[in-house]
């Protein structure tokens, strides 16, 4: 097999680059460490279970945003049976008033890029009085 | 005893009958008072030729309207036009001045029978109960079917990213991304919390009046028993729910 | 199994041919890029003039892809043997054609993302729904009828049965593909330059002239760069149904002229002025649209003398003339013309701004990529069974 070397050595090129993203992080260290999220310090309740809004907090946003924009029915009952408004900005960032140690905690760490924030206003970007 | 297939059917058939329309036939109950939004505008009031505009800006402090510096691409929800253009064909040279001279202010006509619904293939916008014509940012596509339905040219299209031409954020309100079409929402948002549209409450003269037509004593049913209003190309069918006091 | 091995085999020219394809396909694409992360205002679109050359290029291109049926109907059903060695060059013409009409629509939607929600959500009431369906279903029959038809040939046995009532049912789709795409715009009430219910007649009518058109250039360049020739009679039948078609397109136009016109409403009459002599100080379609009734006179004056009609060089430049005319008329006028003047009265010029050329341009370079790939594989099997 005159080829030996060049099959062996592509193949072992393809195995490097396709285990990229695993022996990356692992060097880098960025998966030991859990995303550092700073909770507000207020309200102990969210408007859903922690355990619920970990898994599920895009399913509830999206049925949120349904419930407003489709059928003009604007508050939501908790599961402690506080009434909310749902807003995003009003409401969820009332409380979680800073997206870069919260939202984007998470997000940078899974690597999803949600596209609310590309219309709902971050109310950090009002504070400073220009868009 | 035995029956045949006809006669059995027959007897099903009309027991499905009886139940369905006896909830029709029990004791009959008004309706509850539906809503149907509607605004009448008095031009004469406007001060327009002095320069006002106080509508328009508390419209797009409002909703984060853009104001973005090409004509081509500008967003619009609510402005000023001229007589003329407004109502094609219902002026003539001889037309009394005060009403001829002034730019008559436009906006969604939120139309009974809205074309724009109609040809929306994601139903992004559609027609609530109450009658305004929603749109949801969410869904658009942003393929313009709807503007090109519209015949009095409401929409605007985001050519643009919409937020650094914005001169303060409003967090009561989304802003919106490029690629989706917006217009006038009748404040839909404000009547949620019992307000009126922001323009009718900027308006210093009061020359916007907002109700509900389907309330008989509500002021836009007394404004329109008293005095003629038009209407924007009323022979296209579309209804607009806009009238215009002349 | 889709014979793509007889597209990478191939001469000099074939393959520059493809690499000038790919390179300007490139550059659509990095100028598409750009459209994706700036939003439309690279185009020359505005507030006034919502749909320009995206959807004025879809349009004609809709047409285009429909004519097949002018080489399908004639030999299904009325057993035009001459037809017998094009159906399958038609059917490609189509495929390519339909796959640049859903490209068009892509570039240029606003949030193309989101494309999909016109299926999750269905909306009967809506012509774009329509024409997704009809679209997506007629590329599916031909690629079908193409694909079975081909492969049928190649192993030298009759296609199965079952393909018969399939390309019958492509005929009546193929006229309503463009039906509906009229539909998008004759049914709008405050769009007064297309509220004409002869609009679905004059788009059939312009494609049976511009498609068969292009296909007899089509045959004739495949003449000249390979060994097949289908012959004469084809090429003279199809000749004349450009003709006949050409006939009633133009009639078509005049009717509209008069309608307009004589009625003298000025709300009708403001769109023509704005598209043949200008409106406000605006014309930058002025000199298109004479040249396109120039082109459309004098093609017809050699398409109806026989001899002219029957001399390939003249009836190739005819053609040529045909297809050009057709285009400016469906894919820069008939779009435009409709938005100005504004519902409001305004005049505002549309011209396309080059990267929106540009991205045009890819999508007509991703079309004939995949007729000449498809025409290789229909050629080189007919060569391949020929010895």
């Amino acid at each position: 097999m005159r080829d030996r070397g060049i099959i062996v050595s592509g193949l072992a090129g393809f195995l490097v680059l396709i285990t990229f993203p695993v022996w990356y992080n692992l060097a880098a260290g960025t998966t030991s460490k859990a995303p550092d999220l700073k909770r507000p310090e207020q309200e102990k309740n969210c408007v859903a279970p922690v355990a619920y809004m970990r898994t599920s907090h895009m399913e509830l946003l999206t049925t949120w945003r349904d419930q407003v924009v489709r059928q003009n029915i604007r508050t939501f009952k908790a599961f402690d049976g506080t009434t909310y408004t749902m807003d995003l900005t009003q409401t969820c960032m009332k409380c979680h008033a800073s997206k870069a140690d919260f939202c984007d905690r998470c997000h940078a760490y899974a690597g999803v890029t949600p596209h609310c924030w590309d219309c709902h206003i971050d109310p950090k970007l009002v504070q400073g009085g220009r868009g | 005893m035995s029956i045949d297939r006809r006669t059995f059917l027959g007897v099903v058939g009309f027991s499905a009958l009886a139940i369905a329309g006896r909830s029709s036939i029990a004791a009959p109950v008004a309706p509850p008072l539906s809503t149907r939004w509607a605004m009448v505008i008095d031009p004469r009031k406007c001060l327009k030729d002095e320069g006002c505009i106080d509508c328009i800006a508390a419209c797009d402090k409002a909703h984060n309207v853009p104001h973005l510096p090409e004509r081509a691409h500008e967003v619009k929800w609510i402005w000023r036009e001229p007589f003329d253009k407004v109502f094609p064909g219902q002026s003539s040279s001889y037309t009394e001045e005060t009403l001829k001279e002034r730019p008559a202010l436009v906006f969604c006509n939120h139309c009974d029978n809205p074309p724009c619904v109609r040809v929306c293939p994601t139903k992004a916008t559609w027609k609530r109960a109450d009658g305004i014509v929603m749109m949801d940012w969410h869904r658009c596509i942003g393929c313009r079917y709807c503007v090109a339905a519209c015949p009095y040219g409401s929409r605007s299209f985001n050519w643009l990213d919409p937020r650094p031409h914005i001169k303060q954020l409003n967090p009561d309100f989304p802003t919106r991304t490029k690629g989706v079409v917006e217009k006038c929402n009748f404040c839909e948002e404000r009547l949620a919390r019992r307000e009126q549209p922001a323009c009718v409450v900027a308006c210093p003269e009061k020359a916007l009046v907002f109700g509900n037509l389907n309330d008989p004593a509500s002021e836009v049913r007394e404004l329109l028993r008293g005095r003629y209003s038009i209407r924007r190309k009323p022979e296209l069918g579309t209804q607009p729910e806009i009238y215009y006091l002349v | 199994m889709f014979m793509f091995e007889k597209a990478v085999v191939g001469s000099r020219k074939y393959w520059a041919w493809l690499g000038l394809l790919s390179a300007v396909i490139l550059v659509g694409f990095l100028c598409y890029l750009r459209q994706l992360q700036v939003g439309l205002s690279i185009t020359g679109l505005s507030r006034d003039v919502m749909w320009g050359l995206y959807i004025a290029q879809f349009t004609f291109l809709v047409g285009v892809a429909a004519s097949a049926v002018m080489v399908v109907l004639p030999y299904y059903l009325h057993d035009w043997k001459a037809f017998g060695k094009i159906t399958i060059l038609g059917e490609f013409l189509a495929i390519s054609a339909v796959t640049m009409c859903m490209l068009l629509i892509f570039v240029d939607m606003g949030q193309p993302m989101r494309v999909l929600n016109v299926l999750l959500y269905p909306t009967p009431s809506s012509m774009m729904f329509w024409d997704m369906l009809s679209l997506s279903g007629y590329l599916l029959l031909n690629a079908v009828i193409a694909l079975i038809t081909l492969t049928a040939e190649r192993k030298g046995v009759p296609p199965p049965g079952w393909i018969k009532p399939v390309i019958i049912v492509s005929i009546p789709w193929a006229i309503s593909i463009h039906t509906v795409t009229a539909f998008l715009y004759s049914g709008l009430p405050g769009r007064s330059f297309w509220l004409t219910a002869i609009l679905a007649p004059r788009f059939l009518a312009s494609a049976f002239a511009s498609g068969p058109a292009l296909l007899i250039l089509l045959t004739m360049v495949i003449r000249k760069l390979t060994r097949f020739d289908p012959g004469r009679e084809p090429v003279d039948k199809l000749s004349l149904i450009v003709t006949y078609a050409m006939i009633i397109n133009v009639f078509f136009v005049l009717m509209e002229l008069f309608t307009v016109f004589y009625s003298q409403i000025p709300e009708h009459m403001e769109h023509y002025e704005f598209l043949f002599v200008g409106l406000d100080g605006h014309a930058p379609l002025v000199p298109w649209m004479w040249a396109s009734m120039i082109l459309a006179v004098a093609s017809l004056v050699l398409l109806i003398t026989p001899r002219t009609r029957k001399n390939e060089r003249v009836l190739a430049v005819t053609c040529g003339m045909v297809f050009l005319s057709l285009w400016i008329d469906k894919g820069l006028g008939l779009i435009v013309g409709g938005f100005v003047p504004s519902p409001l009265g305004h005049v505002t010029s549309y011209v396309p701004t080059l990267p929106e050329m540009a991205i045009t341009l890819a999508v007509w370079a991703v079309g004939l990529l995949l007729i000449t790939v498809f025409y290789k594989i229909a050629l080189s099997v007919r060569e391949g069974l020929a010895g």
